[in-house]
């Protein structure tokens, strides 16, 4: 059975403020989901609930799957937050490398190589780099490897493509659209349109929700 | 876990990483004593294997406020809490990393020092015995400050204000097995063996 995303009823708090309250929707395989909305509209709180992150005030997040046993759905995702998770210190390949043995792979794929995962960011040549001189898109790109050096069915991505220019957009619209085409799913918060078919889920803040 | 622990190693040896920042401070510190206390051998060798135990004490406290806030400000952590591994396991790599880097180096400076505090050979095996037994349980107990800490901007005094009075114990017991071992022999072990379960207790409370 294909794996899929299910959310029911799901809200969450913000210190005594109620970001947003009871949403729900389901992501078959193959699906997206593209969360908008004006800033500070719990966009970020969102993906960091799908995370497990923040602990949610009521309402579930499920992945069923029942060809794989796992603990927690956070398990089989991927989340790209505001922040690289790349140190400044280390090469680029060693960032790389580091986080994909200690991620692994879920069950279902398999991760591809380092040097085939910047080829495909489009920044092939310069993993021997420490990952602190590349400029912010070429460490966005390198961070968004991350994606596809080690498995994960689910990809949370939050504002994936700040700092990037118009040509890299396109190429990171391409690789979620493999993605997806192999029976994987995404959420992405976004301001500016990805370039993918998806269904759209609009935030509007401390008003409620309207999807 | 592996390759968390070499990456850890890794960045402590880079550039910022800090890993000799203790060892300096651990030689500062012992280095000064004589000439505050002045050319007494004697009391030199008595003091010796106590001012290496507060030189190594607080040498391991200065790093500790970096060693969760660090991975959190680049995002590291959220990934490192939603993987499989069990979060124990994570925390636990990451203190060994951190002892081997910061720790470690401090057991190996000892008997150098030692002969600044015209300790004997006995006396500085001893301590270097009771350090390498010791320093694991400060940085175990240190990661409960650090994981405390987190979020703070400015965490580094405050991990040692909450970490000191709870490493009390290990260097009483480290300074009294140093100690026995001088004096009567047979005596060593008791303090010694204290330690341990100081040491082995800590990392489970550290999450």
């Amino acid at each position: 059975m294909p794996i899929r995303l299910r959310v029911e009823g799901l809200s969450a708090k913000r210190g005594e403020d109620l970001i947003f309250h009871d949403i729900s929707f389901v992501l078959a395989a193959g699906e997206a989901l593209i969360v908008t909305g004006p800033n500070g509209s719990g966009k970020s709180t969102l993906l960091r609930v799908l995370a497990g992150l923040l602990a949610a005030e009521s309402g579930t997040v499920r992945l069923d799957d029942t060809a794989v046993d796992f603990g927690h759905p956070r398990e089989l995702c991927h989340y790209l937050g505001h922040c690289n998770a790349m140190k400044r210190e280390l090469t680029v390949a060693e960032n790389l490398s580091f986080w994909k043995s200690f991620m692994g792979d879920s069950p279902g794929g398999s991760g591809i190589g380092i040097e085939e995962a910047t080829e495909a960011l489009g920044l092939g040549g310069i993993s021997h780099l420490p990952f602190g001189y590349l400029s912010a898109g070429q460490q966005r790109r390198m961070a968004m490897a991350k994606l596809l050096v080690a498995h994960r069915p689910v990809w949370l991505l939050d504002e994936p493509t700040a700092a990037l220019d118009a040509a890299a957009d396109r190429m990171f619209a391409g690789l979620v659209e493999r993605h997806l085409a192999a029976g994987g799913i995404a959420v992405a918060a976004t301001h500016q349109p990805l370039g993918v078919d998806a269904r759209e889920l609009r935030m509007t803040g401390f008003a409620g929700v309207a999807a | 876990m592996i390759s968390l622990f070499l990456r850890d190693l890794r960045l402590a040896m880079r550039a910022g990483g800090g890993a000799l920042i203790g060892v300096l401070f651990f030689m500062t510190v012992v280095a000064v004593v004589p000439f505050a206390v002045g050319p007494d051998l004697n009391l030199l060798s008595r003091i010796g294997p106590a001012i290496l135990w507060i030189g190594a004490l607080l040498a391991s406290l200065l790093g500790l406020d970096r060693l969760f806030q660090a991975e959190r400000e680049d995002g590291s952590l959220d990934l490192m809490l939603m993987q499989e591994a069990p979060l124990v396991l994570t925390v636990l790599v990451k203190c060994l990393a951190h002892w081997t880097a910061t720790g470690l180096p401090l057991v190996i400076a000892a008997p150098l020092l030692g002969l600044f505090m015209n300790m004997s050979e006995v006396a500085i095996g001893a301590t270097m015995l009771t350090l390498l037994v010791g320093t694991p349980a400060i940085t175990f107990i240190g990661a409960a400050g650090a994981a405390v800490v987190v979020t703070l901007p400015r965490g580094g005094l405050l991990v040692s204000i909450l970490v000191l009075p709870l490493a009390i114990p290990v260097l009483i017991f480290g300074v009294s097995a140093a100690y026995a071992a001088v004096q009567d022999p047979l005596r060593f072990c008791r303090p010694c063996s204290s330690c341990w379960p100081l040491r082995c207790s800590s990392p489970s409370s550290a999450p």
